[in-house]
């Protein structure tokens, strides 16, 4: 089993969406994160899905892709070769006891702090989606109040776009 | 030119080359009835008894003559009426337009009177579906829909139009009929790779499936077993490609595939798989499927290759073109032994192969096969009868034999077989049996009203034999829910329809009947009694292997 992103560009139509994830549930496609927004050109979203499962599912899923007359081009992302983020909203207990710990870890992971209340803070963190888990997974010796992720968001490295990019 | 878009509906069909079209008409699709009307010197419509009915017809002509089917229901029930027809045509790849209408686009999302999301619905099922937001983009939308349906692998595309575009008006002016997209052969590398796999090979065998039909490649199909010197098998759905009596042809796969057509592909160095999708079917236990074997495999559809079965040598691409251009890079074999080893293996399905006398289910269809034209098309429901026919139907030309492969229709067949008779202007042929002539008999009045010549041979056992089949084998002969207690006569059935029906319970009275009914004008019902505990056989139990093939029911089983 491995993770895997890609990026598809769709015809930015009603219900296009609704094609894509219905198409992932029919052919029981296990999706870890799926992000959508509107791209440099008016026409078109871009989906960014990332996935997990052999080399086999991955082909299946991008093949799969293919067929919808809404996909016009589809892109694997590989770790190496594209930068990826993920943005993070934690909304936890402000705690008297264990505010300072929660300000160090704020701070050794880069996490802004946007809302600051006697009952709750609230930080934006942004990094890779393992850097977010590792950030919540330290939250959680202090009490969670609760959370928001956008899911990945992903480009190529260097000048290649996904719109040059043959399927 | 000013039109409705009820009027740039049909003028849109009569542009694109339907000049038939089926369906059943409804509050929220009377406008395009109207434009029916108007235009009925250049369209003609086939109102059938059900949407149902009238979604199979649609298949049944487009399976018969390459061109999309067309189908025309109302809104709310006449749309999910349409959807187990739209289904079937999706699992075969059928090309069909459907277009449904639905409530004013300002009453969408309110569950009006016979709203439906049909969209939502046929998403699964359809190529791609649309709803039509405004009339200026309705005849562009129809013509998409006709490329879509016919282009690369075809399949169903439906429209959705809100009555109120069907009322508003716009310019229209008619164009010429759409072209599907040009096929690409695969990749030259690909090829060469394959080449140089199938020139090793000693014992090859081609197996091909309805893609070979689309692709209209069976000339190359033909020219790669001669130099191969190769065997030729085929899915249910490549049946009718070439010709069954073709010497080198050993007949359908799968589960009930012809004894030398499946041991051969097991015993096979190296499969070239053409336009096929190696459905569990076929294949049985994939684990233990053709394990001596490496796979060459070739379809339209990229994400048919390595679905199921992972292949030496997949590649995505026209048939007939990348044949073409793997042809030249193939050595001329000669291959004695492996063609002794078939030989062996159709000697023994000779031995084992049914040879009772009287009125058995292969004999009854050897018998149709006296009545064929060449041009005849061969129908089926899905059950039974529907292997038997296919294992002995006698076929000479492409395109005629018409049956639910993928979603095992029942029900299918009716509808199926009078589209087919439009579609190629002669008699069809159904044969169904008492459970799925059941399901959609209601056509028999379809077929009575515009004299569609069908001969129906309905092989009545009195229960559901493939599930019964199953529960003799596998479930201890609990035959729950399989007897069909009925008392339906029907030969006198098919007389209140206002068509034909004879009864025949021997060879003697089976000819006599197929002789009235193939001399007929309109449906006639040949009612042929089977005994309930016939098999089919052989039979390659679910998840099986070549190695558990039933080749006859013996004491033990009993």
């Amino acid at each position: 089993m491995n993770n895997f992103t890609i990026a598809v560009l769709v015809r930015n139509q009603f219900g296009v969406l609704n094609r894509v994830t219905s198409m992932f549930r029919r052919r029981r496609f296990n999706i870890n994160s799926l992000t959508v927004s509107e791209t440099e050109s008016p026409g078109l979203s871009r989906i960014t899905v990332s996935s997990s499962g052999l080399e086999t599912d991955k082909k299946q899923l991008i093949n799969q892709l293919y067929k919808l007359p809404d996909v016009c081009s589809i892109k694997e992302l590989n770790i190496t070769e594209s930068v990826a983020c993920e943005l993070m909203l934690i909304k936890v207990k402000n705690d008297p006891e264990s505010r300072a710990d929660v300000r160090d870890a704020a701070s050794a992971f880069g996490a802004k702090t946007l809302d600051y209340t006697r009952e709750s803070i609230i930080m934006r963190l942004t990094g890779t989606s393992r850097e977010l888990d590792a950030f919540t997974d330290l939250m959680r010796d202090f009490t969670i109040l609760e959370i928001c992720r956008t899911g990945i968001v992903s480009l190529e490295r260097g000048a290649t776009t996904i719109s040059k990019m043959e399927i | 030119m000013k039109l409705s878009g009820a009027d740039i509906i049909v003028r849109t069909l009569i542009e694109q080359g339907a000049t038939t079209v089926f369906g059943y008409p409804g509050g929220q699709i009377i406008n395009v009835y109207d434009s029916l009307y108007k235009y009925r010197d250049e369209i003609t419509h086939i109102l059938t008894a059900h949407e149902q009915g009238a979604a199979h017809a649609a298949d049944g002509y487009a399976r018969a003559t390459g061109r999309p089917g067309v189908v025309i229901a109302t809104s709310g029930p006449g749309a999910t009426n349409l959807v187990t027809g739209i289904a079937t045509a999706y699992l075969d790849s059928v090309p069909m337009v459907a277009i449904t209408g639905n409530v004013p686009t300002t009453q969408l999302g309110t569950d009006s009177f016979q709203e439906i999301d049909i969209t939502g619905i046929t998403l699964p099922i359809t190529k791609h579906n649309y709803v039509v937001g405004s009339v200026e983009e309705l005849a562009d939308t129809i013509r998409e829909a006709f490329r879509l349906a016919s282009s690369g692998r075809p399949g169903p595309v439906l429209i959705d139009v809100p009555k109120d575009i069907q009322v508003a008006q716009c310019e229209f002016t008619e164009q010429e009929p759409v072209i599907p997209e040009p096929g690409q052969a695969a990749k030259e590398i690909r090829i060469r790779d394959a080449a140089e796999c199938i020139n090793m090979s000693q014992r090859p065998f081609i197996y091909f499936g309805g893609g070979m039909i689309t692709s209209d490649a069976e000339e190359e199909l033909l020219k790669l077993a001669e130099i191969l010197d190769a065997p030729i098998g085929c899915s249910l759905m490549g049946l009718s490609a070439i010709p069954t009596d073709h010497p080198r042809f050993l007949g359908m796969q799968g589960m009930h595939g012809h004894y030398a057509s499946s041991m051969a592909m097991h015993k096979a160095d190296c499969i070239i798989a053409l336009g096929v999708r190696f459905n569990d079917r076929v294949t049985g236990n994939r684990a233990k499927f053709a394990t001596h074997a490496q796979i060459v495999h070739i379809d339209v559809d990229g994400a048919e290759l390595d679905k199921t079965v992972s292949a030496a040598h997949s590649m995505r691409g026209d048939l007939k073109l990348t044949l073409g251009r793997l042809l030249p890079l193939l050595n001329q074999k000669k291959l004695p032994e492996w063609r002794k080893t078939v030989e062996g293996l159709k000697a023994e399905e000779r031995r084992t192969s049914d040879s009772r006398p009287g009125l058995t289910p292969r004999s009854a269809i050897l018998e149709l096969n006296k009545f064929l034209g060449e041009n005849t098309a061969v129908a089926t429901d899905v059950g039974q009868h529907q292997m038997w026919t296919a294992q002995n139907i006698r076929l000479k030309t492409k395109r005629r034999f018409i049956s639910s492969g993928g979603l095992g229709t029942m029900g299918f067949g009716m509808g199926a077989a009078m589209g087919a008779a439009i579609g190629t202007n002669e008699r069809s042929v159904l044969v169904t049996g008492d459970g799925g002539f059941g399901m959609c008999l209601n056509e028999l009045a379809t077929a009575v009203t515009y004299r569609i010549p069908v001969v129906i041979l309905l092989m009545n056992n009195g229960v559901l034999g493939m599930v019964r089949q199953w529960q003799t084998l596998f479930f201890r002969r609990h035959y729950s829910n399989t007897v069909l207690d009925r008392k339906t006569d029907f030969v006198a059935l098919s007389k209140a329809f206002g068509a034909n029906g004879a009864r025949a319970s021997s060879l003697e009275e089976l000819d006599k009947a197929l002789e009235l009914a193939f001399n007929c004008d309109g449906p006639f019902v040949v009612e042929c009694m089977i005994d309930k505990d016939e098999f089919v056989l052989p039979m390659l139990p679910p998840g099986g292997s070549m190695d558990d093939i039933i080749t006859k029911v013996g004491e033990s089983d009993e």
